[in-house]
């Protein structure tokens, strides 16, 4: 769970490096969307090295729910399926310390993949498509986030990334060996706050510029 | 054998034939362990597989022991009252374990611990056992630390030592204030090392109720499973009792609320012989009472009084906060008594020193029962840094416990119950009187005499489980298998009856008084009168006191529930009905000892300045008590010095 | 001070249980919460009631027997402490106060407030020590452990094994208990020979008993009365990543089959 977690972490970083090209117009963005397409060539095929990031994202995220699956399965099974709300007193639902991202985990994580399977259809496989049908991915990108609940629906959904990220990527590195004292534990803590802040901001710098009419197709 | 000084008083006891240690062999004390196991038979490992061991108590010595013959191969079977063997109560030894390493070149060694532990038991102690002890204690020290004890380090890596109440080597060595727990730990994990290699079977939140006894031969115990009721019988071809001590006879003491009399007593009623009950260790280090709901008392470790100052107002009824008491207005009673030794005096000394200034009226906090331990000056010389990393968990105790900061404030300590001496008699092989029957750690007598040096108790529970019962143990399974034992034979027949009924008549008492009231009495009854100071009065009317209230407890005592479940004042109240038997037994030793030594101090017998007088011409033996269900028979062990010069204990 | 309890009363082990309500009046600050169960079983055993079986020994904070949910947290709201330890200082007169056992998968309830916790004596049986038989040490010099390692090891060897952090973790995971463990022996020179082997075997009867897995939530430490830190979780995982790295490099069986006994089967000298 924690590599692949990991794994996901810096496809973000990548692909959010990705989206602020908007900022330079169309063509340099399908130009950056066309050599997506073209890496490793000639080495590797049309689309070559994109698929094999595909595979490898894809083997992630499914491992990653799996493996989520199996946490969720084993904590329901030591904790009769109550989890922390396992007490009859309701006095200490909240805990002792633990952070508000460490509660939303599981239901979060259930958002983001709904999310993801949304944002694949709008904007990857062009199935669905809000704000009209284009061939470029900067026109399909900036129409879609002209529409109001479009940009909504994306905010809920990187906030929800940005809790995720909070807890797992503190979780993550934890869970590898990196916690190695109480000094190291709080540096780990501000790297998780520090990564789940620039994704979360930094993905949704694109679509509120496009939405408040800084950038237009 | 000598006369007795005194004849029986009044029909309390009889005194019966002598008995002897047959076992230490003759010759030069350093060899004679060594002598010993040469001469003790081997089983062949082919063998061992047959044999069965039934451990009870899982300390230091039960631990030990139960591991280290699932090592070597035998069945061992394993009961504990706790929940888990790592529970304990060894687990709260605080301060150290002692070993003649002589790592600090300070003239230590193997005669010189044998002759402090001697001395320090005020010459009531077997001069073969504690020699022994004393050899065997550098072994230990090996073995725990291969087993990962995280002993305290200096910078090169190497071992810490300190030095600990009554001596004046650094021989203790120390993990923080828990050593007790780390040693316990150690021994716990190669205990459940053999529970997976499928040589020791432990049976948890179980309570053995008696001893099985066929053709004089110790074969099995009666057991109580705690969580169902169930009884049992279980067999083996010996048993070995590794239940700790009875301080809770007392009621408030140190020990565990769990901690209790029950194996050895009823050890004793089928024929052990039951050595110097009133034998009680007082720690002087303890927190103070603070109600009358208290239900234990918490030690504070004596390495403490290697940095810390005893001290009380010059003047009686002073009731100024500490910090306004200018110096010359403070007596530091055990310097001023003791230049030589100043606070690091033996326990006993040490104790009825606080009693006695406490007594003149000028003990410190509520009800003047207390005296200050005061860390000022170690806190000025050394810094806090240096205290906090010697005595932080202690510190934090304390605070926890009173709300007081012992940085700022002097603590006030108070003497409690901390450990018996006394215990089942045994024999150099550490075998009672009933053969078969094995008793190991603080439920025997053998090796601290009449009072016992701080860091010592580690070192004899693990000498006897590690090193010392696994070869004499040997010796006597040689002779074995024994023929098989089963529920049908009359003896556990009658056994096992003997325990149902007496669970039935508990039950059916159905009077109103709770169990819980009838051993806070006797506590302050045996406190009273069997405690830091003694009177042939007092000890007189206090076997009359648990004569009446044994019997007002068959009579008034309620036990709710069923024996049939998981019933805790059930359990309690088969351990306070043998209190009540033992805490006479106990008064009549200490009416019976006609002298002051060590811990037992007759305030008929002192010297003119306090200090306890020994009458070494008419006691220097061993009183081991034989139950006969009338007055108990006495048989006396006599003692004999050949390596240490008996003469009067001074630490001036 | 005057408080009122709601205890979770049980009669057996697999029985319904339900909180019932006792008043416990004329208590004082200075008494552990312990006490005021004493002092509440002595009422109801004098007016012919069945006492609330607790577990409990030392009362002193170190042998891990005690361990209570208290207004829903482990050894209740004082951090730090055991239950026994626990002062009434620490509420307020007429306080309303939730008590509860331990609750986890792998810990079933025996009556009332008493659980049975013998799943980490099975953990320990797994691995969590060094083979080291009576007799066969070497002289305790020849191994020197630098004073720091010494200080870490000793830390997490404070674990008195009472189960508050799975009590606590919303996971039912015993991993604090278990890095631990594997902290203490894996710091010091003389548990490394088996080191990977530990951490594989102990790790998998944790997960065989049923524990919940661990997600870095936290609450272990907080409720931990030793202050056993997070960090042996990850020391735990990184000896688990690393057995396994060598475990796969070495190719060897299963290494379940590297516990037990020396000499069950073979001769012992002494």
């Amino acid at each position: 769970m924690a590599v692949t977690g990991l794994i996901m972490v810096l496809f973000l970083l990548v692909h959010m490096y990705g989206n602020l090209k908007l900022f330079y117009g169309q063509a340099e963005f399908d130009d950056y969307a066309y050599h997506l397409r073209t890496m490793g060539q000639p080495y590797l095929p049309y689309s070559g090295g994109l698929w094999i990031i595909r595979v490898v994202l894809l083997v992630s995220v499914l491992t990653h729910i799996a493996s989520a699956f199996t946490l969720w399965a084993r904590s329901r099974r030591a904790t009769g399926g109550r989890g922390g709300g396992r007490y009859q007193s309701t006095r200490a639902r909240r805990g002792v310390q633990r952070s508000y991202s460490s509660f939303t985990m599981r239901w979060g994580g259930v958002t983001i993949a709904l999310f993801v399977v949304y944002h694949l259809l709008h904007l990857t496989t062009d199935t669905i498509h809000p704000g009209g049908v284009s061939s470029s991915a900067y026109v399909r990108t900036v129409n879609g986030f002209e529409i109001w609940w479009v940009v909504l629906s994306y905010t809920v959904a990187l906030i929800a990334i940005g809790f995720h990220l909070r807890h797992g990527f503190w979780a993550a590195l934890a869970s590898l060996g990196a916690n190695t004292s109480r000094r190291r534990r709080r540096h780990l803590n501000a790297l998780a706050v520090a990564v789940a802040v620039v994704i979360t901001v930094g993905f949704l710098v694109p679509p509120y510029t496009v939405l408040f009419g800084g950038i237009t197709a | 054998m000598s006369e007795t000084a005194m004849p029986p008083e009044s029909g309390l006891f009889s005194v019966g034939a002598p008995i002897a240690d047959t076992k230490a062999p003759p010759g030069p004390i350093g060899e004679r362990w060594d002598v010993r196991r040469f001469n003790a038979r081997l089983v062949n490992p082919a063998n061992r597989r047959r044999l069965s061991v039934i451990v009870i108590g899982t300390g230091l010595a039960g631990g030990s022991a139960a591991a280290t013959l699932g090592e070597g191969g035998y069945r061992v079977e394993v009961f504990c009252f706790q929940d888990t063997p790592r529970r304990a109560h060894s687990i709260a030894a605080q301060g150290g374990i002692n070993a003649a390493k002589n790592y600090r070149n300070d003239g230590d060694s193997v005669m010189r611990l044998f002759y402090d532990t001697v001395k320090g038991g005020d010459f009531r102690a077997r001069e073969s056992n504690v020699h022994r002890l004393a050899q065997v204690s550098v072994d230990i020290i090996d073995q725990c630390v291969a087993q990962g004890v995280p002993f305290a380090r200096e910078y090169g890596g190497l071992l810490d030592n300190r030095s600990f109440g009554g001596v004046q080597v650094s021989r203790t060595f120390y993990a923080r204030g828990q050593t007790g727990q780390q040693l316990l730990l150690g021994a716990y994990q190669a205990l459940e090392r053999q529970v997976a290699a499928g040589t020791v079977r432990v049976h948890a939140r179980h309570e053995m109720l008696d001893l099985i006894v066929v053709d004089g031969r110790a074969r099995g115990v009666v057991v109580r499973n705690l969580v169902t009721g169930e009884v049992s019988a279980q067999f083996a071809d010996a048993v070995v009792l590794a239940t700790g001590g009875y301080g809770n006879a007392f009621y408030l003491s140190t020990n565990a609320v769990g901690c209790n009399a029950t194996a050895i007593w009823r050890a004793h009623r089928r024929g052990a012989l039951f050595a110097n009950p009133c034998f009680t260790q007082i720690h002087p280090t303890c927190i103070p009472v603070s109600g009358e709901h208290q239900s234990k008392l918490t030690l504070m470790s004596e390495s403490l009084r290697n940095d810390g100052r005893i001290w009380v107002p010059k003047l009686a009824g002073d009731g100024r906060a500490p910090a306004d008491i200018p110096e010359r207005e403070r007596d530091y009673f055990l310097e001023r008594r003791y230049p030589a030794f100043g606070n690091l005096v033996p326990r006993d000394v040490a104790s009825r020193a606080a009693k006695n200034v406490c007594d003149e009226g000028r003990g410190v906090g509520p009800g003047g029962l207390g005296v200050y331990l005061d860390f000022a000056d170690a806190i000025a010389r050394l810094g806090r840094p240096v205290i906090a990393e010697r005595y932080g968990n202690l510190f934090d105790m304390y605070r926890q416990i009173t709300s007081e900061d012992p940085y700022r404030a002097p603590m006030r300590i108070y003497p409690a119950v901390h450990y018996t001496m006394g215990g089942l008699w045994v024999d150099y092989d550490l075998q009672s009187t009933i053969p078969g029957l094995f008793v190991i750690g603080e439920a025997n007598f053998s090796d601290h005499g009449a009072n016992r040096l701080g860091a010592s108790a580690l070192m004899q529970g693990l000498a006897d489980g590690y090193f010392v019962l696994p070869s004499t143990l040997a010796h006597y399974l040689a002779a074995g298998p024994y023929p098989s034992v089963d529920e049908t034979h009359p003896a556990t027949r009658e056994t096992l009856a003997a325990v149902r009924e007496r669970i039935t008549r508990l039950l059916a008492v159905g009077g109103r008084r709770t169990v819980d009231s009838f051993h806070k009495e006797l506590g302050t009854i045996l406190w009273d009168h069997c405690g830091m100071e003694r009177t042939r009065e007092g000890l007189t009317q206090a076997i009359a006191a648990v004569r009446a209230l044994r019997e007002e407890f068959w009579r008034d005592v309620t036990v709710p529930g069923s024996g049939e479940e998981l019933n805790q004042s059930l359990e309690r109240a088969g351990r306070v009905a043998d209190f009540l038997e033992l805490g006479e037994l106990m008064c009549i030793d200490a009416l019976h000892r006609d002298e002051s030594c060590g811990c037992h101090f007759r305030a008929e017998h002192q010297t003119p300045d306090g200090e306890a007088l020994r009458d070494d011409e008419h006691f220097a033996y061993v009183a081991a008590w034989e139950h006969t269900g009338g007055p108990p028979v006495l048989h006396k062990e006599q003692l004999a010095y050949e390596y240490v010069e008996l003469k009067a204990r001074s630490y001036k | 001070m005057n408080i009122t309890l709601r205890i979770w009363r049980q009669p057996g082990p697999g029985r319904p249980g339900h909180m019932v309500t006792h008043r416990v009046d004329d208590i004082s600050p200075d008494m552990s919460f312990l006490e005021v169960l004493d002092v509440l079983n002595q009422r109801l055993t004098a007016a012919g009631e069945d006492p609330v079986a607790f577990d409990s020994d030392c009362r002193e904070g170190i042998c891990g027997m005690c361990g209570l949910v208290i207004n829903g947290i482990a050894h209740g709201p004082q951090a730090s402490v055991t239950t026994c330890q626990l002062h009434m200082r620490s509420f307020a007169d007429g306080d309303v106060i939730d008590v509860e056992p331990w609750r986890a998968g792998p810990f079933p309830v025996l009556k009332d407030l008493v659980v049975d916790r013998s799943a980490l004596d099975r953990i320990i049986q797994a691995g969590g020590y060094i083979s080291i038989p009576t007799g066969s040490a070497p002289e305790a010099h020849s191994i020197l452990v630098p004073k720091d390692d010494a200080e870490d090891a000793f830390d997490a060897a404070t674990c008195i094994g009472c189960g508050a952090c799975v009590a606590a973790c919303p996971n039912g995971s015993a991993a604090l208990f278990l890095g631990a463990k594997i902290t203490h022996l894996g710091l010091l020179p003389q548990g490394q020979p088996e080191r990977d082997s530990r951490a594989l075997a102990m790790i998998a009867r944790h997960d065989a008993e049923g524990f919940g897995g661990c997600s870095q939530i936290g609450e272990c430490t907080a409720v931990c009365p030793k202050d056993i830190q997070l960090e042996v979780i990850s020391r735990c995982h990184r000896d688990v990543v690393t057995a396994l790295f060598h475990h796969g490099e070495q190719q060897e069986g299963p290494p379940e089959d590297q516990t037990g006994g020396n000499l069950a089967s073979g001769p012992a000298g002494d």
